[in-house]
């Protein structure tokens, strides 16, 4: 392999002039963070919401839910991305389009909400599957204390189940993360993005990726690191997760 | 085990036939004579330099210098048959696929400048391209101090977006910058409006104009961000006999007015596959560089006779 090794080169100011390309790659990793945690909140919230209508009882609750969940699981994180950025400003009238396509961060914001309507639409599933998982007498007994559905599903079913699909969740998180490098493709420059303009600039292709995957790794690691406690000050002793 | 002592013989017979063919070729030149093959890398949308056809066949001028040195090479190592393979790169895999030997020759629209050549070489220049902007003929925009608070778009990683990050600092014009994937999405944003403007290469810019709906409705800045930078063939660093071979091959080109026809083939004539006519005369300067083939990655050695 004729490849000129240059691992110096995090050191050497880049070509925008605002300082080395290890800064550049900083800033690329707090774009990545800044998104991830954007897209995360939207994919929990959304996520619990259509999570639980899934399990209700009433029809058009979990109609709505399963065409959510379908809809936004079953196409490509790329293609939706391409069609909030690209086609819903054309879809609008012409004064909102443009002032869609003129608002500030326009990608950042895009690139959010759009991973986090992704993401929840697997949150609603394994929240599903986490309040499938419950005993049903667990809901027939909470009606039987007269609780409103409401209430059956905040001090009942809802601790419980989240307590249960806490590990599935660090790796929706861990995946969310990973997702947001494909927002390159509307522009946003994030991690990825950082280390292929660095590349391209620097044609030290090995170095850049080499350093973005340690930033992946490590902000990965802490994510688990983090949920790891999370789910050990959470267990309940006698819980079916709890020891 | 019993296979140890076979798998020693064939080994040592590898080894051998290496040593045997290595009398004086050494690098590419070496490697194609062994294997009977040059492998070329080529982009599938970098329009005229190198892109797909109709029947998905890499062709434009960057191809039809590479297939000029292919057969200067085939010539000197006295190849009855040199196999041409082609191997589709893009920015991001060239220059790994150029450094582990995937590709010999990458035949494309490489800007030439003195950071890249620290990791790769260049042959002699065959282009010269500054960077202008695009934008709807409706903005009005004439000027790079019209770009004033607007928000433009440019391919990441690329050496426009450097230049517009510099002027954007330096005249302090307050410009939105946005970053895209490849030039078709940054084309995309002008067109729906996203980005007021989109600061490339200008040929690469004509290109995208005559290819677009509505060519009327776009206006490319004579106002350009650089002096025309070089563009040529890349091929590996410290392969001296490789690209004197190469260097060779697009000198007698150039040299000798088949460059020039070449260049009226691909950007004064009808081009594959839609019969668009990029209608760029060629500039004094590149004139200058064909009668004097140059391979320096200085824009300011570029000067018109």
């Amino acid at each position: 392999m004729n490849y000129h090794w240059n691992w110096q080169i995090f050191f050497e100011p880049d070509p925008s002039g605002a300082g080395t390309y290890f800064d550049m790659l900083l800033s690329g990793l707090l774009v990545t963070i800044e998104t991830s945690l954007f897209a995360w909140i939207i994919a929990l919230v959304c996520g619990s919401i259509v999570g639980v209508l899934r399990t209700l009882r009433s029809k058009p609750a979990s109609w709505f839910g399963f065409a959510y969940v379908e809809f936004f699981r079953n196409m490509p994180l790329l293609v939706q991305l391409f069609l909030w950025f690209f086609v819903l400003p054309e879809l609008l009238p012409q004064a909102w389009g443009l002032w869609l396509k003129q608002l500030p961060h326009a990608p950042f914001y895009t690139a959010a909400i759009g991973i986090g309507l992704f993401m929840s639409a697997r949150v609603a599933e394994q929240l599903r599957a986490g309040i499938g998982s419950l005993p049903r007498g667990q809901r027939q007994a909470a009606t039987a204390l007269g609780l409103t559905t409401a209430q059956v599903y905040a001090y009942v079913l809802l601790p419980m189940a989240f307590r249960i699909i806490l590990p599935p969740l660090t790796s929706e998180f861990l995946n969310t993360i990973k997702n947001t490098a494909v927002a390159i493709t509307i522009g946003l420059v994030e991690l990825t993005g950082a280390a292929r303009s660095m590349q391209e600039f620097s044609f030290q292709v090995f170095e850049a990726f080499t350093a973005a995957t340690v930033m992946y790794l490590l902000i990965n690691i802490v994510v688990v690191i983090a949920m790891r406690f999370v789910e050990r000050s959470v267990a309940i002793p006698g819980y079916i997760t709890g020891k | 085990m019993k296979r140890l002592p076979r798998t020693g013989l064939a080994l040592a017979a590898v080894l051998l036939s290496g040593q045997a063919g290595a009398e004086e070729l050494t690098g590419t030149l070496k490697k194609i004579k062994e294997t009977g093959a040059i492998t070329l890398g080529y982009r599938d949308s970098s329009i005229p330099f190198s892109y797909l056809d109709d029947n998905q066949k890499p062709v434009g001028f960057a191809m039809d210098i590479c297939y000029t040195i292919v057969d200067a090479v085939k010539k000197e190592l006295k190849l009855d048959k040199l196999e041409v393979r082609l191997s589709p790169v893009n920015s991001s895999t060239r220059i790994p696929l150029l450094a582990n030997g995937t590709i010999d020759l990458e035949c494309g629209s490489t800007t030439n400048n003195a950071e890249r050549e620290k990791q790769v070489a260049f042959t002699n220049t065959h282009f010269l391209t500054a960077s202008r902007f695009v934008s709807k003929k409706a903005s009005s925009l004439t000027t790079i101090d019209d770009l004033k608070g607007k928000s433009v778009v440019s391919t990441s990683g690329t050496t426009n977006i450097k230049q517009l990050t510099e002027a954007n600092a330096a005249r302090n014009l307050g410009i939105n910058i946005i970053a895209a994937k490849d030039h078709a999405e940054a084309f995309l944003m002008v067109e729906t409006d996203r980005a007021a403007a989109f600061v490339m290469d200008d040929i690469l810019l004509s290109a995208f104009v005559a290819g677009s709906k509505d060519p009327g409705a776009y206006v490319i800045s004579e106002d350009a961000f650089s002096r025309p930078e070089p563009c040529s063939v890349m091929l590996r660093k410290d392969d001296a006999a490789f690209k004197k071979a190469a260097d060779t091959a697009t000198a007698a080109l150039f040299t000798s007015g088949e460059g020039q026809r070449l260049y009226d083939k691909w950007f004064m004539q009808k081009i594959p596959p839609k019969g668009l006519n990029l209608n760029t005369p060629i500039a004094p300067e590149l004139k200058a560089e064909f009668a004097h083939p140059s391979d320096s990655p200085d824009p300011a050695s570029y000067k018109a006779m």
